[in-house]
């Protein structure tokens, strides 16, 4: 796999495990935030971890789309499957996120509601096509990387005037929920949650650009370095993280350069904007309410909305009793602080959304880490007695 | 030719003609549905001795027995089809034992309005692998279901074989220092189906691995009695067969990821698709777990046989009352390799 293996070399990687070993300064920590879900997944599936010295600690954050989707908003996607009796189309990760009353979109389904799993928005728009006389919602969810193909969909439904195809909107925009971050409680008062700096995420700013992160990196003063999602771009953004923390700067820097422009995908930008609008405010699991924190499909487009078609009750689900991804979403608690972390929530039978995705903390500590939470709870054990 | 005496006046229309209600009813259309096309085919004695049975000897010694239902979409894909699978499928699973696969049988639910020319076509395929293997397929059953109850055909075979004297092959037996063998690239069987999904469809040159493995198998015990485990990893993949030999036999596993054989081509659809080669489903391969003393002699008998030619030592068992299976990464780090959890992909075989 050429332009792919490059950045998976071991020597590299070693080199650069020395350089952030050395840089480091063994007297503080460094405590970077992965936003991103692509970087939680890359950190634990190379075992990045196990290449940085102690002090330097990686604090996953809540960029994963599935993981952040409030459990009401798949409650209102089963009730377009179940009461509207529409053909939902939905992306596979979200068919096993719970919802409420121990429901979820794959129970859904084997109840006899029509939920299919799609690659693409064209899958999508095929099945409208195939299915003149059904109604067809695609679930949207995701950042903004995933954004500009629901904007075409939804383009090409208004030209193909193709009447049964709508989209229930839940897409959400990463600025937003990075500063929601960092004015929490948990970071500004208590400050049990101490994030020296920030990789930022790749494919996002391939769209948006990396100059938006500019404002709470500059209010906050944490740096923020774009990443890119191979382990040596971890690598090599956590050393640029540890040098400008080393240096008290606080700037937006871009390893991601083979992609990342500051300025971003002009097109794609304009495509989204054309066809989305900010919503007002966003429920987040993990994060709550936040303003100005997701789009909404605009009035132009009014027709091919899920929510303007159907009449959505709106649902007061909440998450499972004791299941601790709002917190593990703020970073303010790991997966093994859980209590229902591998006893009764397992990738097998998750009770909260981080378990469900692979880029989800809970899902990657799991299946990747598992050993490593076991060896530091009997080393706990060990100095207790 | 005198007409009145055939038991069926007219053959069966394959060409254009439907799987129909009446070849599952027990009447002459059954009949002439096994006559025509399952005994044609499958072309053997037990089989045309026509009882609901095949009666034949048995040697003093050890049986082994396996089922295997085969559900795969599309029953046609790149290097195979649901035919030919439902033979290599069984044959590895008895063969997985150290045994020589004897007779297989095989019970067919086809779907009403299914194709006679492409239940035939499977047929001819599932016939092909049986006399290319060596063990027929002496008896079996047919079934019909209304439409829309099932997805053209679903074949479930049953296999049994003998053991060589001498061989205690089980999942049982891993212990702390043996050697982990694969017998060459994982993951093609799963991305060959993939890649013929409809809503899926990207070119790529990758076709099935799906064989019998049992030939190699005789080579293998007969180089090295002493091998302690063998099975092959379909459903679920490497990382997790290697999880359930783990539990078994209560040890854990450690892998280098630089040793797991992986063509680039398969590599880079798992990277686009965005799954895992170790989960990702094979059937022609096996994995072998030998005392580390008998190692390079098991790997240059396996090197030897088209079908191990690309094996590899890719581990070895460690000790561990928790039964993980770890793997140091081509980057370095190490990373803990679990069950597959949930479907990575449904209808594989």
């Amino acid at each position: 796999m050429k332009y792919v293996n490059e950045f998976r070399a071991k020597d590299l990687a070693k080199k650069l495990a020395k350089q952030i070993a050395r840089e480091a300064d063994p007297s503080r920590t460094y405590n970077v935030m992965e936003f991103c879900g692509g970087h939680t997944h890359a950190i634990f599936r190379y075992g990045v971890q196990d290449l940085m010295p102690e002090n330097v600690k990686f604090i996953h954050g809540p960029g994963c789309p599935v993981c952040v989707l409030p459990i009401a908003r798949i409650d209102s996607a089963i009730e377009l499957a179940e009461h509207h009796r529409a053909i939902v189309c939905t992306y596979g990760d979200m068919m096993r996120v719970p919802a409420s009353k121990k429901k979820s979109l794959i129970k859904s389904k084997a109840a006899g509601a029509d939920i299919r799993m799609v690659y693409s928005t064209q899958d999508a728009l095929k099945i409208a096509r195939d299915n003149p006389d059904r109604q067809v919602v695609f679930f949207a969810i995701g950042f903004e990387t995933t954004t500009p193909p629901t904007a075409v969909a939804i383009k090409q439904a208004q030209a193909e005037k193709l009447e049964n195809f709508s989209v229930f909107c839940n897409h959400v925009l990463t600025p937003a929920a990075i500063q929601h971050i960092l004015q929490s409680p948990e970071v500004r008062q208590i400050g049990s949650v101490s994030i020296d700096g920030f990789l930022g995420p790749s494919h996002v700013s391939s769209i948006i650009g990396s100059a938006p992160y500019a404002y709470f990196a500059e209010e906050f003063q944490k740096p923020v370095v774009i990443a890119g999602f191979e382990p040596l771009d971890v690598m090599q953004s956590t050393l640029m993280l540890t040098r400008q923390i080393n240096d008290g700067r606080f700037e937006v820097e871009n390893e991601y350069t083979r992609v990342v422009t500051p300025q971003g995908n002009k097109k794609a930008q304009q495509l989204v904007s054309e066809v989305f609008e900010l919503r007002r405010l966003f429920e987040w699991r993990g994060l709550g309410d936040v303003p100005y924190s997701a789009l909404q499909i605009r009035q132009a487009f009014a027709d091919f909305d899920a929510e303007k078609r159907f009449v959505i009750t709106p649902s007061t689900g909440r998450d499972v009793k004791g299941c601790e991804c709002p917190a593990i979403l703020r970073g303010a608690k790991r997966p093994t602080d859980c209590k229902l972390f591998g006893t009764v929530c397992t990738p097998d039978n998750p009770q909260g959304s981080c378990m469900v995705s692979s880029e989800g903390s809970c899902a990657a500590y799991w299946s990747y880490g598992r050993f490593r939470g076991a060896k530091t709870k009997s080393v706990k054990k060990a100095q207790v007695a | 030719m005198n007409k009145i005496s055939s038991r069926f006046p007219t053959r069966l229309k394959i060409k254009n003609g439907y799987v129909d209600m009446t070849h599952g009813a027990g009447g002459r259309a059954m009949a002439q549905l096994i006559d025509e096309l399952f005994v044609r085919h499958f072309d053997n004695e037990l089989l045309a001795q026509g009882n609901d049975q095949a009666l034949f000897n048995v040697n003093s010694g050890r049986m082994v027995i396996s089922t295997d239902g085969h559900v795969v979409s599309p029953l046609f894909f790149p290097g195979g089809d649901i035919g030919s699978l439902s033979v290599h499928g069984t044959i590895n699973d008895v063969a997985m034992s150290g045994a020589q696969p004897l007779y297989l049988s095989a019970s067919f639910i086809l779907e009403e309005g299914f194709e006679l020319a492409q239940l035939e076509k499977i047929v001819i395929s599932m016939a092909n692998a049986a006399k290319a293997a060596g063990v027929p397929v002496v008896t079996g059953d047919t079934k019909v279901v209304e439409r829309g109850k099932g997805d053209g055909v679903f074949i479930t075979t049953t296999g049994i074989g003998v053991v060589p004297e001498g061989l205690n092959i089980s999942g049982l037996n891993a212990r702390p220092d043996d050697a982990i063998i694969v017998s060459g690239f994982i993951g093609d069987h799963g991305v060959a189906i993939m890649s013929s999904r409809e809503n899926l469809e990207f070119e790529t040159e990758i076709v099935s691995d799906s064989a019998c493995l049992h030939d190699l198998v005789a080579d293998m015990v007969a180089a090295v009695p002493t091998i302690k485990t063998l099975r092959d990893p379909t459903r679920g993949g490497l990382a997790s067969t290697l999880n359930e030999i783990a539990q078994q036999s209560g040890v854990g596993m450690q892998l280098n990821e630089d040793d797991i054989p992986l063509r680039p081509e398969v590599s880079a659809a798992c990277e686009l698709l965005g799954l895992d080669p170790l989960y990702v489903a094979n059937e022609g391969k096996l994995i072998a777990i030998c005392r580390r003393q008998d190692a390079e002699q098991l790997l240059k008998t396996m090197h030897n046989h088209p079908l191990g030619q690309h094996a590899a030592i890719i581990g070895h068992v460690v000790e561990d009352d928790l039964g993980f299976v770890t793997m140091e990464t081509s980057f370095g780090g190490n990373r803990i390799v679990d069950w597959l959890a949930g479907e990575q992909l449904p209808r594989i075989c």
